[in-house]
């Protein structure tokens, strides 16, 4: 037998639907539960006047067990000789969010109950929304208390109805509902037979069989560096390692990778598990120690990853927060400890675009605060830079918490949706028309590389594509601009950066009216094209550079203008240097297919 | 180690949690010390920490707080151990606060001394100024540690508030704290008592002789089997009997029960718990039995 599987389950849901009694059932029923802990719970249910409360099997605390509610998020942990399951057990309706909000970060699946007398809920709705919004990648509901609705295949199918109305609204990707009786048991372990119209299987059932293996990232490789090893080894010679927990992706002894934020490269030597095993390969959220061939300055909160897959790395960030504060408020201008992966830095509030209304998904964009249980979406600032996804994209590398620096007390979870992109409001003329009022939304892409690395043939392939979906682009290519608007200017570095600065407007421009601008230029120094990218950040324009990683030989064997053949002076990669993005959207390379694969990467930036 | 599933077993995800708890205290405390009392949650935790730092030495000591009421052959294990890995003990005697008058020592043939270790680790843990103090603790165990968290914040007096807890999301631990404050920190939360048997036995893990079937002397009291040593005061009527037995928790030799059992293997004590109905606790800690809110209270005083 394989050995079992873990699966996190959140709970969520109030007293009233019988979220208690759902998780007392399943430990009772899957005889999770000892027999000196059900006598303390007879003896209790006793004490109150009560048959058997399964509810009081998961009341931990005092003032719980008192006033005869849940206050705080209770782990529970049984196994089956399928699987091994860890359940958080979240309060229902003190400090709702902030309790479910903390059980669903780790959860694979998120179980909602509602009650099947009362229907879907704004409680329900809440729920499902935080389910999404945390990215629990399984939903099930509950239809609880079929007993008190004579079973009726008719109420249970209306409640799914609505509740898959709602669910189309956000991002769940797997859902399912199960019509249960908690107080009798029908459905949660056993099949009941008070429900023979039910095809599906029982709610434990279908716990022992969700996939969840695909739900990680395998694709983004992302080792924060958690810990430095050093040690003297048995031959004398010092050990160097980085130790830390995969945060997405594969990583293999011999692995091209980058430390970022400095950005240099090396390869992996060798790959340690806990305890010193020797790893061939390492998978997320393995905890590993990695050896490298060179002697970087690599240190705790760096990030590893592959050249050509990088995350974002900046300052400024786009996210959603749910705020836990009680005494205070997020509002602009606030100042918090950001710890992010292995990274703490100070981080500043620079704005709340709108507040969420969890029932309703109502944006408000004239909120001036966020208050206890309250979700928005805000941009702030880092004093250092963070290396960072999208939280859709991977949980641990997009999901950060803040911390108040007076009282040290986690007052927010933040979900990063992107790096952020200054809002309009440029300071000249305003042509009466909005930016949003414009039939599409221009961009500029933004390839760089070496000459006859392959620019163009992307860049061809990409407006094509999005031309044909509907999409206005136009593709700048730097050759033939050089025979008009540019044709002042020769191969100097400073006429190169006027070049650059010439084709950047002319691509603002083209994102302002509307259309995706496609550059393809060599576009060698860093600093021309970061000042590119400031402009178009200011000008509250996305920029999205793509780095044609072609090798040089590659470049001088393909040679379709024969620069490399005859040996033209000044050619860049050459006898003129090219200094490669640090922190590109996108690197292609070879391996990436024909230029119309990696069209379709680029456009991919663009959705 | 699967290869080309890219899925990990139930025990290793526990490890690789546990080990990624540890790098983070290493790299962010100034003065961790990890609980060690030879018992056999103590001994998974400390082959973890070591695991987590390989190949250098641990960067921390481990602390015993000693009742003074002890299984001779813990305390040797405790030493053999800490010896053949080269790591530092700092022993607390519960002895020198009840000398010094900060504790008073129940009397009768029922008292224990399992709650003045309270003030003996917090006495400690502020003349070695720890600000983060790694305990064996499991959520599995009992009700109140369900709700604790992973960092688990005490304030100056060494106080646990249950109703003012941190929210601890993703892999993200809030240690900060002011002077005198501390974080207790628990990797083993996730683990169950049949996790750690199965570590035990897949990692070869070496225990003190008293976790397997033996014959000794015992005294049944209160539905529980206590072992007859030094430091048991006999009741009324009471006559020590011997029987086969082994210990599933260890602790203070006046209220650490053992059960009857023939398991003398790793293997054979992973299938006996995996059929038993009694948790360890229940089973065999006098100490847990004082009220239904027993460990809640002691938890807040400070208690491990």
């Amino acid at each position: 037998m394989r050995p079992p599987k873990t699966l996190r389950i959140a709970t969520a849901g109030s007293v009233d639907d019988g979220k208690s009694t759902l998780v007392g059932r399943l430990l009772y029923d899957s005889k999770a539960t000892f027999t000196d802990q059900l006598a303390a719970v007879e003896q209790a249910s006793r004490d109150r006047g009560e048959e058997l409360n399964l509810a009081l099997l998961t009341d931990g605390l005092r003032a719980e067990r008192e006033q005869g509610i849940t206050i705080d998020v209770a782990y529970r942990y049984f196994a089956t000789p399928k699987r091994s399951f860890v359940i958080a057990d979240t309060p229902g309706h003190i400090q709702y969010t902030r309790n479910m909000v903390t059980g669903a970060s780790t959860a694979d699946l998120a179980l909602i109950l509602v009650d099947a007398v009362d229907g879907l809920t704004e409680q329900s709705r809440r729920h499902a929304f935080l389910a999404s919004l945390l990215g629990v990648p399984h939903v099930v509901l509950c239809v609880n208390k079929m007993d008190l609705v004579g079973w009726s295949a008719e109420r249970f199918e209306r409640i799914s109805a609505d509740f898959e109305r709602f669910a189309a609204r956000l991002d769940v990707h797997d859902l399912s509902v199960v019509p249960v009786s908690a107080l009798l048991g029908d459905n949660v372990v056993h099949r009941s037979t008070n429900m023979p119209w039910y095809e599906g299987l029982p709610l434990l059932h279908h716990l022992e069989q969700v996939h969840v293996a695909s739900d990680r990232n395998l694709i983004d490789a992302r080792l924060p560096v958690q810990y430095v090893v050093r040690a003297q080894d048995s031959g004398g010679s010092g050990f160097r390692g980085y130790a830390g927990t995969l945060g997405g992706g594969v990583l293999r002894p011999g692995d091209e990778v980058v430390a970022l934020p400095s950005g240099f490269t090396t390869t992996i030597r060798a790959l340690w598990g806990p305890g010193g095993v020797r790893l061939e390969e390492a998978f997320a959220p393995q905890a590993v120690t990695v050896q490298l061939a060179d002697d970087l300055d690599v240190g705790r909160g760096d990030l590893l990853c592959r050249p050509g897959n990088r995350p974002h790395v900046g300052t400024d960030l786009d996210a959603l927060v749910c705020w836990f504060g009680e005494r205070t408020a997020l509002t602009v201008g606030g100042r918090y400890v950001l710890r992010h992966t292995t990274r703490e830095t100070r981080a500043r509030v620079s704005a709340l675009e709108y507040r969420l209304d969890v029932n309703t998904l109502h944006r408000d964009p004239d909120a001036t605060d966020l208050r206890l249980n309250q979700i928005g979406r805000v941009r702030l600032h880092t004093q250092q830079p963070l290396a960072f996804d999208p939280y859709r994209r991977n949980r641990a590398t997009g999901g950060f918490i803040l911390v108040d620096e007076v009282t040290n007390e986690t007052v927010a979870a933040g979900m990063i949706t992107g790096p952020a992109l200054r809002q309009s409001s440029v300071a000249w003329h305003s042509s009466g028309v909005e930016r949003s009022d414009r039939a599409s939304r221009g961009a500029t892409v933004w390839l760089t590389g070496l000459p006859a690395s392959g620019k163009s043939s992307v860049a061809v392939e990409l407006e094509r594509r999005l031309v044909a979906a509907g999409r206005p682009a136009y593709l700048l290519d730097g050759d033939n601009l050089r025979h008009g608007l540019c044709s002042d200017l020769g191969f100097t570095p400073a006429d190169r950066a006027e070049n650059v600065r010439r084709v950047g407007e002319v691509a603002k421009l083209f994102a302002d009216a509307g259309t995706v601008a496609i550059v393809s230029l060599v576009s060698p120094y860093r600093a021309d094209r970061d000042a590119v990218r400031a402009a178009h950040r200011d000008a509250g324009l996305p920029f999205v550079e793509v780095f044609v990683d072609t090798p040089v030989e590659v470049c001088a064997a393909r040679d379709p203008k024969g620069l490399y053949a005859r040996g033209e002076p000044g050619l860049t990669g050459v006898d003129a240097p090219y200094e490669a993005p640090l922190t590109p959207d996108l690197v292609l390379r070879p391996g990436d297919g024909d230029p119309a694969a990696m069209a379709v990467l680029a456009a991919d930036l663009l959705e | 180690m699967s290869t080309g599933t890219y899925e990990m077993t139930h025990l290793q995800a526990l490890e690789a949690e546990a080990v990624h708890i540890f790098r983070e205290v290493a790299a962010t405390f100034e003065r961790p010390v990890l609980l060690f009392s030879g018992g056999k949650d103590s001994v998974v935790m400390l082959h973890l920490a070591v695991k987590a730092f390989w190949p250098a030495a641990l960067p921390f000591g481990v602390l015993h707080v000693d009742t003074g009421h002890n299984f001779d052959e813990v305390i040797t294990y405790r030493d053999d151990t800490v010896r053949r890995l080269g790591v530092r003990l700092i022993v607390g005697n519960v002895q020198d606060d009840i000398d010094s008058g900060a504790a008073v020592e129940e009397s009768g043939p029922r008292a224990s001394r399992n709650r003045l270790q309270t003030t003996t680790l917090l006495r400690t843990i502020g003349e070695h100024r720890f600000d983060a103090v790694f305990g064996g603790a499991r959520r599995d165990e009992e009700k109140a540690r369900a709700k604790e968290r992973v960092f688990s914040f005490r304030d100056r007096h060494g106080q646990w508030d249950p109703r003012g807890q941190r929210p601890e999301l993703w892999n993200l631990y809030n240690g900060r704290h002011r002077p005198g404050e501390h974080i207790r920190v628990f990797p083993l939360s996730n683990w169950t008592e049949l996790d750690i048997w199965r570590y035990i036995r897949d990692e070869r893990i070496e225990l003190p002789s008293l976790y397997y079937a033996h014959r000794r002397p015992v005294v049944a009291r209160d539905g529980m089997l206590l072992a007859h040593t030094r430091h048991l005061t006999l009741l009324d009527g009471e006559e020590p009997t011997e029987a086969l037995v082994r210990f599933r928790t260890v602790g203070d030799a006046t209220c650490t029960g053992c059960v009857e059992s023939t398991a003398v293997t790793p293997d054979e004590v992973v299938a006996e718990i995996a059929a038993t109905r009694i948790t360890e606790r229940g089973a065999t800690r006098a100490d847990d039995r004082i009220s239904a809110a027993g460990m809640e209270d002691r938890k807040r005083e400070g208690y491990f």
